[in-house]
């Protein structure tokens, strides 16, 4: 009767802890991790810190001077800077249409046999260099975009940004004027945004939950209507997300963008005409034959480029996180 | 004090339909009505445009004519449908054409892209030299059958066996792990590695350029591209690999647990051959995006003329580098040599892309 009964019936310890194998385990995972945390979050900081001279030297006149002339001790990206969006958002614009039409119809319209061909298709899209989409792009593209180009100039010219300085109406006309412009470069860009858009809208419409489409249409609604009022709804994070992770790679295309181009240093809004830059294309042209000074003017060009896309991809990351189901499987 | 009960219909006791007559009715099944008025209408606006787009009007052009077929389809289209049906059918079937107008879209382009390139290579391509031989001494205007990409290949490979020796154990364990260990860091590392899948690759080659060229003097190498490839490749393996070991059942791990295998055992001996076809599928995946890296290899690696099997001196040509330098001369021959180039690159993704098709038909077999 001494012992009392709160002290048989002291529970045994369930969480024994790990042994010293997974001890091992859990602090060589942990330590890898941190180290690719260090290596990729080293990546601003080393571009930073190259870019700390520049921004001594030329101060803010560097983000608002628009020429790049060493010769003159002319240096600055806003011209530069420009063309970079410009080429984005007119791959944007082309891309996100048939982006969500190619995502709908492969999670919504295919066949379910040819669904993962389809999904494959996609994936080989995305798989194909960017290097034999440029050389597609200038030798195949070009001459029918300038076409295009024409035809908007001479039909929506007087919109400022479809001015081209020549007259569309000549007998002969100035091919060459819509040459190398922003807009071609847009295009051929927006084949390599399009599958990465693609990819992650058609992974947010399969997920869509089952029950809601079969109400959807057991109310009565059309294939349309159960598309607008289920699938888009529930995939809205995607379709930000991935529009914002294609935007974060049009940002940052060079070669095709390098390859298609003609270089010019001037602030313009026109994107049908010859003659546009991009910080990417401006880097992998001028970095062979540059001096310590433009060097480090290049590394701070491309600290830029760093922050423009970490911005839109963090964006997208959290769009595309919140619309993410659970964290595993469950059998 | 009302209960709810179950409401029973008398026609449910009184007459219950034969289970002959409890035919489901097919969903996916299209009427003569659905199929005819999207060939009609197909059929009957192309005569339509072709008339007034090339006989009437002083128009030519195959893409206008595309265009404005496709614009009368769906105008036809629209009206067909609106003779028998109520709006919002017209708008579901209207909405359907546009859908798959823009699928149409997508893969002519790609179609065009890969047809294009074979179609300006294909001359080099049944060239023995091609393949055996480099271009060292081979002026741009020397005809294909001197010379060959043979110092491209053997620096694209190495380049990118190289950047798999150190990304793939790199980006495994840390989708490892984001899913199996955790810690309060997981939520920063899966951020940091979703923003860097996308960043652009030519950073990586500054990067790669600050570090290792400024930073500790090596000079301009294969095995700088390779570097730069592996950071680029790192975040796509462990992304792709957190994907697919997350989709690995939990019962799965808390069975092996519950054996009494340790932490470590159930992941190597449960969780990863469980995901093997996944993990190999991003690892291949991550491969083909890796030897088709152009913009860092303009900044960390020379271009060489001659075959340089030994990464870490000299210069070291690399396919996608080739390509770019062969696309830009002004020479024919050598931009013939470049697409040249581009089918081989080409042909290689096709052959890894193949391959993930084959590991993930063969997941598909063994759930």
């Amino acid at each position: 009767m001494a012992v009392s009964a709160d002290q048989f019936d002291l529970p045994r310890v369930l969480d024994p802890g790990f042994s010293r194998a997974d001890r091992i385990f859990h602090g060589s995972a942990r330590s890898i991790a941190i180290l690719v945390l260090v290596i990729f979050g080293s990546i601003g900081v080393f571009l930073g810190y190259q870019a700390i001279p520049t921004f001594h030297r030329y101060g803010l006149r560097f983000l608002t001077e628009h020429d790049w002339n060493p010769g003159l001790n002319k240096i600055g990206i806003s011209a530069t800077m420009l063309g970079t969006v410009e080429v984005a958002l007119v791959a944007l614009v082309i891309a996100f249409p048939l982006a969500l039409g190619t995502a709908l119809f492969v999670s919504e319209y295919a066949p379910p046999r040819i669904k993962s061909t389809l999904v494959a298709l996609i994936d080989l899209m995305a798989g194909v260099p960017s290097i034999v989409y440029g050389a597609w792009g200038f030798f195949l593209l070009q001459p029918y975009a300038s076409y295009v180009g024409r035809w908007l100039h001479q039909n929506l010219g007087f919109i400022p940004i479809f001015k081209v300085d020549t007259d569309p109406h000549a007998a002969i006309w100035a091919q060459s004027r819509y040459y190398g412009s922003a807009f071609i470069a847009g295009v051929c860009v927006a084949m390599m945004v399009l599958p990465i858009a693609c990819a992650v809208m058609r992974g947010v419409f399969s997920q869509s939950p089952l029950g809601e489409r079969e109400a959807a249409y057991a109310l009565g609604a059309t294939k349309w209507g159960m598309i607008r009022s289920v699938v888009l709804p529930f995939g809205r994070g995607g379709i930000i997300g991935g529009t914002m992770l294609g935007l974060g790679r049009a940002l940052g295309e060079t070669v095709a963008v390098a390859i298609i181009l003609s270089q010019a240093f001037d602030i313009k809004f026109r994107i049908l005409e010859s003659g546009q830059n991009t910080i990417s294309k401006l880097i992998a042209e001028r970095f062979g034959d540059a001096t310590t000074v433009q060097l480090a003017a290049l590394l701070t060009a491309g600290f830029v480029l760093f922050l423009m896309t970490l911005l839109v991809n963090t964006i997208a990351a959290v769009f595309i996180n919140r619309s993410r189901s659970g964290a595993t499987t469950e059998i | 004090m009302t209960v709810v009960q179950p409401v029973t219909s008398p026609i449910d006791a009184r007459n219950v339909p034969a289970p002959a007559e409890d035919k489901p009715r097919p969903l996916r099944a299209r009427t003569t009505d659905d199929v005819l008025s999207v060939v009609g209408s197909f059929l009957g606006s192309g005569a339509l445009v072709w008339l007034i787009y090339f006989q009437i009007l002083p128009l030519s052009g195959v893409l206008g004519f595309l265009i404005c077929w496709y614009a009368a389809f769906l105008a036809m289209f629209a009206g067909v449908t609106s003779l028998s049906h109520p709006k919002p059918v017209v708008v579901s079937r209207l909405m359907g054409a546009a859908i798959t107008g823009a699928f149409v879209v997508v893969v002519g382009a790609v179609a065009s892209v890969v047809i294009y390139t074979f179609d300006k290579g294909w001359h080099v391509l049944p060239h023995w030299n091609f393949y055996t031989r480099d271009m060292a001494g081979v002026g741009v205007r020397d005809p294909v059958n001197k010379g060959g990409i043979l110092h491209a290949v053997i620096g694209s490979f190495e380049q990118v066996g190289i950047a798999v020796a150190v990304s793939l154990p790199l980006g495994l364990i840390t989708a490892v792990f984001m899913t199996e260990v955790g810690g309060p860091i997981t939520r920063v590392v899966r951020t940091v590695v979703e923003a860097m899948t996308a960043i652009p690759d030519l950073l990586a080659g500054l990067f790669v350029y600050v570090l290792l060229i400024v930073g500790l003097g090596m000079s301009r190498t294969g095995f700088a591209a390779a570097i730069a490839i592996a950071v680029t490749m790192t975040p796509i393996i462990a992304r792709s690999a957190e994907v697919s070991l997350r989709v690995v059942p939990g019962g799965l791990r808390e069975a092996g647990l519950a054996l009494g295998a340790s932490h470590w055992q159930t992941v190597r001996r449960v969780v990863l051959p469980t995901a093997r076809p996944g993990l190999a599928t991003a690892l291949i995946l991550a491969i083909a995006r890796g030897i088709g890296e152009t913009a860092p290899l303009l900044i960390v690696s020379g271009a060489s003329t001659f075959t340089n099997a030994n990464p870490i001196s000299q210069p070291q040509n690399s396919l996608p580098l080739f390509i770019y330098q062969a696309v830009r001369s002004p020479e024919p021959l050598q931009i013939e040599r470049g697409f040249g180039a581009a089918c081989v690159l080409l042909i290689i993704v096709f052959i890894l892309f193949a391959i993930t098709r084959f590991l993930a038909r063969q997941r598909v077999g063994r759930s």
